[in-house]
């Protein structure tokens, strides 16, 4: 079985939780809150006023650049606010509130199937663009981006991301093991925009149900379904180029530059449902785990459902001390209930006795050093850090760092390695900018 | 809406690994309890008195240097007493009581507290109380006859204090006429440890059941003892040694010197005679003191080696383990700059 080539880390995957709970779909909210930045990139600008009656995928707000999404109504209702919020990460954002009318009405131009052969590659991106579609393993890159790769460079294999290497989060693997038929067709249409003839889909060892799966679903096309061996961060867009085509993404490039275009499993269904069925992004899988729920479970929810909802339906436990929206390696922990689901929510999770973790001093064991998947020293890259000496950032390749957070799963003295490598990086870039500045700055004074 | 409850927020991964600090050193610590057992059995109560002495002085300088520079008092991480134990072992069975206070409080206090405490140290600290005692104490450090374990009262635990004669270590006989080495000890007898020695080093078998635990464990790598021990075991061949009659001779060209088994028998009583197991197994492993990744063990390891046979060979002093651990300690800096990993994706 292959793997990619360097570090990683064998968190327990604890998946059996909800693993073997069937999707279930929740009842329709009275209201949701739909953030207009749910996608990497500009955030989308709502073309609905308050007041505004609008139906289910009807185009709510437009993307506002070239990356950038738009986003539609989950179901049919008023829009009953628009206003600026927070989001999990801390940045502001709009949120439009949507008051369901409890009808859940298609819009006119919505949910009519669609002969997606007869569409030419150009008009299928199109349609993947107006869709709102984004990549939903988490990262939320829109997917029409990376279907148009720069001039000069030729995509010769689609890579479809089964691996689901976070701990606990189990979506993807029943999404595989319940729409495998809609994913494949998914995979042609993504195949197809991007005039490419090979495809192969990742998936790791712990899911080898879902391999069969697939492998059935894939027997008369030339889909490729290739079982690795478990091991996180295999989910990173280059481990698994690495993993499975053994072509390594040169540092500072990207997937595109080595041939390669990675889509996640539940993108590839998105597009299935937006090209084949006219449905935009309105909803997505999301697990619900953890040993602070009752009933774990994979729920399909609309977009901008409140956490709060999908907690107490599934039984928070009230000693939780801790909630994470994502996966525990690198998801986000959210200080309230209040938050909503956008379309990178791929897991709620709620720990009981999780603690603010104390660190030790570093003994220099270097397993932060075996682990790092991209060759990184991060016991080396915490005293240039705490030194500030930004010069030396680039000798200790801080840029490189792709934030999986390994090194800090494995310290042994629970130091929060990555929290400071992203420190770092945040000073990078704020150089960069007050760089820049500077620099337009002289030229303008010469001009 | 909102239960009125806050969450604790932190920086992501929420989740880590189960090994600790504390739970790395209590592992070494019963590693070597093995050894322990045997060098009581060996060398009887006075030996597991000077290990206790070593133990609980070092726990206590550790408790007097925390509280000094106001740091937070840890001496349930195992670390202090895993130091005493490691220099117990290397001192020998008849050193005075306050030496080995000596060597533990400076092994604390000035190798491992005035360098920052722990994961700061660049020198072992074990080790450098030994030194510390080798230049303070050579008299008793350094003997030409070492107490053994009499034949007659082998299995005899309770009398070995009394009854107990002595003889030159491996390591001397090694030294001062080579080839003579079969006339005085079996392989068999250092494998099981029935030879003079420092409190904890001569038992191999029992060293390498504590060394299968580390390595089982993924709590040491085993490249770096492989590497330390098979340099020696190579060099010992291929290098000349003077032998007894003062003419230079080398082990794997001059094979029948030792009759059958040849120069591979002169090998194997280099490895298994002085410090070297416990050494490559339990003192050049220390994580603060070794370099960081793999091939920078390996050649840190090495290194270790070349510097046990030069001493051992051509040097002042028939055991050359300790200095050449600390020598190599020293270049960490440069190894851990040698060998950087590749970045993934980079040339």
């Amino acid at each position: 079985m292959k793997t990619f080539s360097k570090g990683g880390v064998h968190p327990n995957d604890n998946k059996l939780m909800s693993s073997e709970c069937a999707i279930e779909s929740i009842d329709l909210p009275d209201k949701l809150i739909i953030s207009m930045s749910q996608h990497l990139g500009k955030e989308a600008k709502p073309i609905v006023i308050k007041g505004d009656i609008v139906q289910k995928g009807q185009c709510i707000a437009k993307a506002s650049g070239f990356i950038s999404a738009d986003v539609h109504a989950p179901t049919s209702g008023t829009i009953h606010n628009i206003f600026a919020g927070q989001s999990m990460q801390g940045k502001s954002c709009t949120y439009i509130e949507l008051h369901s009318d409890g009808k859940d009405e298609w819009y006119s131009q919505c949910n009519q199937p669609c002969d997606w052969q007869i569409v030419p590659a150009d008009e299928l991106k199109k349609i993947i663009a107006e869709s709102g579609v984004v990549g939903m393993g988490g990262a939320t890159f829109p997917t029409h981006v990376k279907l148009s790769p720069m001039h000069g460079v030729t995509i010769d294999t689609l890579i479809i991301n089964g691996v689901e290497c976070e701990p606990y989060l189990t979506c993807d693997h029943q999404l595989m093991r319940e729409h495998s038929a809609h994913i494949v067709v998914g995979i042609q249409i993504l195949k197809k925009a991007l005039g490419v003839d090979n495809a192969i889909i990742g998936i790791e060892a712990n899911k080898h149900d879902a391999y069969d799966i697939m492998r059935a679903a894939t027997k008369d096309t030339n889909i490729l379904v290739e079982l690795l061996n478990v091991k996180y961060p295999q989910g990173a867009e280059k481990q698994l180029i690495d993993a499975l085509m053994n072509r390594q993404v040169p540092s500072g490039k990207l997937p595109m530059h080595v041939g390669c275009v990675v889509q996640n499993i539940a993108t590839a269904f998105a597009v299935y449902e937006a090209v084949a069925m006219k449905r935009p992004l309105t909803h997505r899988i999301i697990t619900i785990s953890g040993d602070g729920i009752e009933q774990p479970a994979n729920l399909y929810a609309p977009i901008g459902t409140s956490f709060d909802m999908l907690l107490q339906r599934q039984g928070l436990l009230s000693k939780a001390t801790k909630l994470i929206s994502g996966g525990p390696m690198m998801g986000t922990s959210i200080s309230d209930t209040i938050q909503f689901m956008t379309k990178g929510s791929s897991g709620l999770l709620a720990f009981c006795d999780a603690k603010s973790i104390e660190s030790d001093p570093c003994i220099r064991c270097g397993r932060c050093v075996s682990v790092c998947p991209v060759g990184c020293m991060p016991v080396q890259m915490m005293e240039v850090i705490a030194q500030g000496d930004i010069a030396q950032y680039a000798d200790m390749h801080i840029a490189d760092c792709i934030e999986c957070g390994s090194c800090s799963y494995i310290c042994p003295a629970h130091r929060h390695l990555l929290h400071y490598i992203r420190q770092a990086k945040s000073e990078l870039v704020a150089e960069r900018i007050k760089k820049d500045r500077a620099a337009k700055k002289k030229e303008a004074a010469n001009e | 809406m909102n239960n009125g409850h806050t969450y604790i927020v932190s920086s992501s991964p929420h989740i880590r690994h189960s090994d600790s600090i504390s739970r790395i050193m209590w592992t070494v610590i019963i590693a070597l309890c093995p050894a322990l057992i045997a060098s009581i059995y060996y060398f009887g109560y006075y030996a597991l008195i000077i290990t206790g002495l070593c133990v609980s002085t070092a726990i206590l300088t550790e408790m007097l240097c925390q509280k000094i520079a106001g740091k937070r008092i840890c001496i349930a991480d195992g670390s202090a007493v895993l130091t005493g134990l490691l220099l117990a072992f290397t001192l020998p069975p008849s050193v005075p009581w306050y030496a080995a206070v000596l060597g533990a409080s400076f092994a604390i206090g000035i190798a491992k507290h005035a360098f920052g405490g722990l994961g700061c140290n660049i020198w072992n600290p074990a080790l450098a109380g030994r030194a510390f005692l080798l230049a303070a104490y050579s008299g008793s450090m350094v003997m030409s006859k070492w107490p053994i374990l009499q034949q007659a009262v082998y299995g005899n635990i309770l009398t070995i204090g009394t009854d107990v004669i002595t003889k030159a270590t491996p390591c001397a006989v090694l030294k001062q006429a080579p080839l003579t080495i079969v006339n005085h000890y079996s392989l068999w007898d250092l494998i099981v440890g029935h030879i003079p020695g420092c409190i904890g080093e001569t038992s191999v078998i029992a060293l390498v059941i504590g060394a299968i635990i580390l390595i089982a464990r993924s709590t040491i790598n085993w490249r770096l003892p492989l590497a330390f021990i098979g340099t020696v075991f190579i060099l010992v061949l291929i290098l000349p040694l003077t032998g007894s009659d003062g003419q230079y001779i080398i082990a794997l060209r001059d094979l029948s010197v030792f009759g059958h088994g040849g120069a591979l028998q002169l090998g194997g009583f280099h490895i298994f005679s002085g410090g070297l197991i416990l050494g490559a197994f339990f003192m050049a492993t220390d994580m603060v003191t070794s370099p960081l990744t793999s091939k920078g063990q390996a050649l840190y390891g090495f290194g270790c080696g070349v510097f046990v046979v030069m001493i051992r060979f051509y040097g002042g002093y028939p055991e050359g383990v300790c200095y050449s651990i600390l020598i190599m300690n020293t270049l960490v800096w440069v190894i851990d700059r040698c060998t950087r990993p590749r970045i993934f994706g980079k040339g």
